[in-house]
């Protein structure tokens, strides 16, 4: 029997970090992730595995840098703020192919903000964040147990295609608790690091760098980078359907919104209305290809954020004219009510 | 009679031409951490960083696992290596733009936890890279391409002393400034960067080792006129000293 825990998403996913193979956790205070920082300490520390609070989150990320470089499995974890100041390791860290971990419990922006949920950063996490062409893998978890499961897989995901992994949460998830089944079998496996910093052994030696000053050369770091990139969009691509089957109308929402679109949806259907939701999971690569699919079927989009409308740019490339995309949303850590998001889409109706 | 070698490349650097101008010290200072590299046998469990700066590639011409850092984040990524294979041997090398300006906060910090790492920090008080810009490290009255008349301490503030700073600290172990103006000087250097590595390799903690270099081409000097330029001008501000040295307790 699997062992059952009830916890916060973010000791959820520490704990679920644990169990993935987490070796390294370099962190730095900031609400609303700090139970997961505070869980890392306890048990990472217990566990004899590297855990630093680190004097900056630019430090954080970049001590993430250099024991990823190792090959060892590193993370960091932060909220907005913070997130943004750890843009510059994330792209050396893309440029550089390292494998790592980042999770960002999403608070209010833009600048400091509000400690409260947000889904603003989807931007900055899916589009680069910062500098140069890159992306990393984002997943978006919608419960405290995907919390823990996207943990679990993280690290292996990152290291089969030498990219860090965002899982994009809020403060909203990070901070209730609910059940969980925990992961109760070994971390899955690595995979061979030949490119790992171990000492220059029996081998040519190894250099760890995002630094291409010779012409021609970093081109050829772009074009392995994209290589890679089109494996992910083709293989990663995640989301869920929750009564779409006959649906004439199509939700669209990732995370704490997604979880209120479901009773949205349950509450069209009682009323005999063919609402369904579609959730994407993984937001890069983004489930453009589903969503299209459904453009030809459903008469309407309603995208459901909470931010001032980011993800529906996607969705509107994705359905590229086919039906109308309509917006839902609330901004500065502001959570949409069922009320409101029943009543804006009957409104629509 | 044979023929008795005295003098060979070490084999912890490649045998290629580097970039460096004509009389700067990077290339002395490579070739001293080379050495102490060899001497001490730990080639191949070496794990070191390169900073931004003149010396962003030195992983060109150093022959051991290297990882380039973004611009003063060197303590930081060294730490992470360190922390996460302890029996690696680990330094840092970083200019005085690096260390003392922009990564002020990780150097600080990274002595401060007492890391088991080395730092070798170049100080030729100037950003060399980036077209000799003032740098902390810029003699007051030195003239830069952003201090065209001379540093202005009224409106610049002063040369920054990372060695004295060091010293607040209560973990490092070894806090020394050299300098690698004349051979006498050059040996110094190298004693006391094997010393560094020793004292990291006996597990002692956090080692710093400054040194006084060159930079003709942004200096506007020759290289000799700049080797006498360290000796006569710039050690007056950065003492050569031993600061700290208590490894061998």
């Amino acid at each position: 029997m699997s062992e059952q825990a009830f916890m916060t998403g973010n000791d959820a996913l520490a704990e679920g970090a644990i169990r993935g193979g987490c070796d390294c956790y370099f962190g730095y205070p900031i609400t609303p992730q700090n139970e997961l920082t505070a869980y890392m300490a306890k048990e990472m520390t217990a566990k004899e595995r590297v855990f630093i609070q680190a004097e900056s989150e630019v430090a954080a990320i970049n001590m993430v840098y250099g024991a990823a470089a190792t090959g060892k499995r590193a993370m960091t974890s932060s909220s907005s703020p913070g997130i943004s100041l750890k843009q510059e390791g994330l792209s050396y860290i893309a440029g550089a192919r390292l494998p790592m971990l980042i999770v960002n419990v999403q608070r209010g922006g833009p600048g400091l903000g509000s400690i409260d949920p947000s889904q603003a950063d989807y931007f900055q996490a899916v589009k680069g964040g910062g500098h140069g062409d890159y992306h990393l893998i984002v997943l978006a978890p919608a419960s405290v147990q995907e919390m823990h499961d996207f943990a679990v897989e993280g690290f292996a995901l990152a290291e089969k295609y030498r990219t860090p992994v965002m899982i994009l949460s809020d403060g909203r998830i990070g901070q209730m608790m609910e059940p969980l089944k925990l992961w109760d079998k070994e971390a899955p496996a690595a995979i061979a690091k030949n490119w790992a910093l171990t000492g220059a052994k029996g081998r040519e030696r190894n250099v760890i760098r995002s630094f291409f000053n010779i012409i021609g050369a970093l081109e050829e770091n772009n074009r392995i980078l994209q290589e890679g990139y089109k494996e992910i969009v083709k293989n990663e691509v995640r989301y869920e359907e929750y009564m779409m089957d006959d649906a004439e109308v199509m939700l669209i929402a990732y995370g704490t919104t997604a979880r209120l679109c479901r009773d949205v949806v349950r509450a069209f259907r009682k009323e005999g209305k063919k609402v369904g939701l579609l959730r994407p999971i993984s937001l890069w690569p983004f489930p453009s290809d589903v969503i299209a699919e459904y453009a030809e079927k459903v008469k309407l989009a309603m995208v459901v954020e909470m931010s001032a409308g980011q993800m529906i740019e996607d969705v509107r490339l994705a359905c590229n004219g086919v039906i109308p995309i309509e917006f839902c949303g609330r901004t500065g850590g502001g959570v949409p009510s069922i009320d409101q998001i029943y009543t804006e889409l009957l409104k629509l109706l | 009679m044979s023929n008795k070698e005295i003098y060979t490349k070490p084999a912890a650097i490649k045998d290629i031409q580097t970039h460096y101008c004509p009389g700067c010290g990077h290339g002395i200072v490579h070739k001293l951490i080379a050495e102490a590299i060899d001497e001490l046998g730990v080639r191949e469990d070496t794990i070191a960083v390169a900073p931004v700066g003149c010396s962003v590639i030195a992983y060109e011409y150093f022959d051991f696992d290297m990882s380039e850092a973004a611009h003063g984040r060197a303590p930081a990524v060294a730490t992470g290596i360190k922390r996460a294979c302890p029996d690696k041997f680990v330094f840092a090398y970083q200019g005085d733009g690096d260390l003392a300006s922009i990564g002020m906060g990780e150097i600080i910090h990274a002595a401060n936890r007492g890391e088991n790492y080395t730092t070798i920090f170049i100080n030729n008080t100037i950003y060399g890279m980036t077209g000799g810009q003032m740098a902390p490290t810029t003699l007051i009255g030195q003239k830069t391409a952003t201090t065209m008349d001379g540093r202005n301490q009224a409106t610049t503030g002063n040369p920054i002393r990372m060695c004295e700073i060091m010293n607040v600290l209560d973990a490092p172990v070894l806090i020394q400034r050299t300098s690698v103006h004349n051979p006498a000087n050059v040996i110094k250097t190298k004693r006391a960067i094997k010393k560094a590595f020793e004292y990291q390799l006996a597990g002692k903690g956090f080692t710093f080792v400054e040194v006084l270099s060159t930079c003709p081409t942004y200096w506007k000097m020759s290289p000799k006129a700049a080797m006498d330029h360290i000796g006569s001008v710039v050690k007056e501000v950065y003492p050569i000293d031993t600061f700290r040295d208590i490894g061998e307790a």
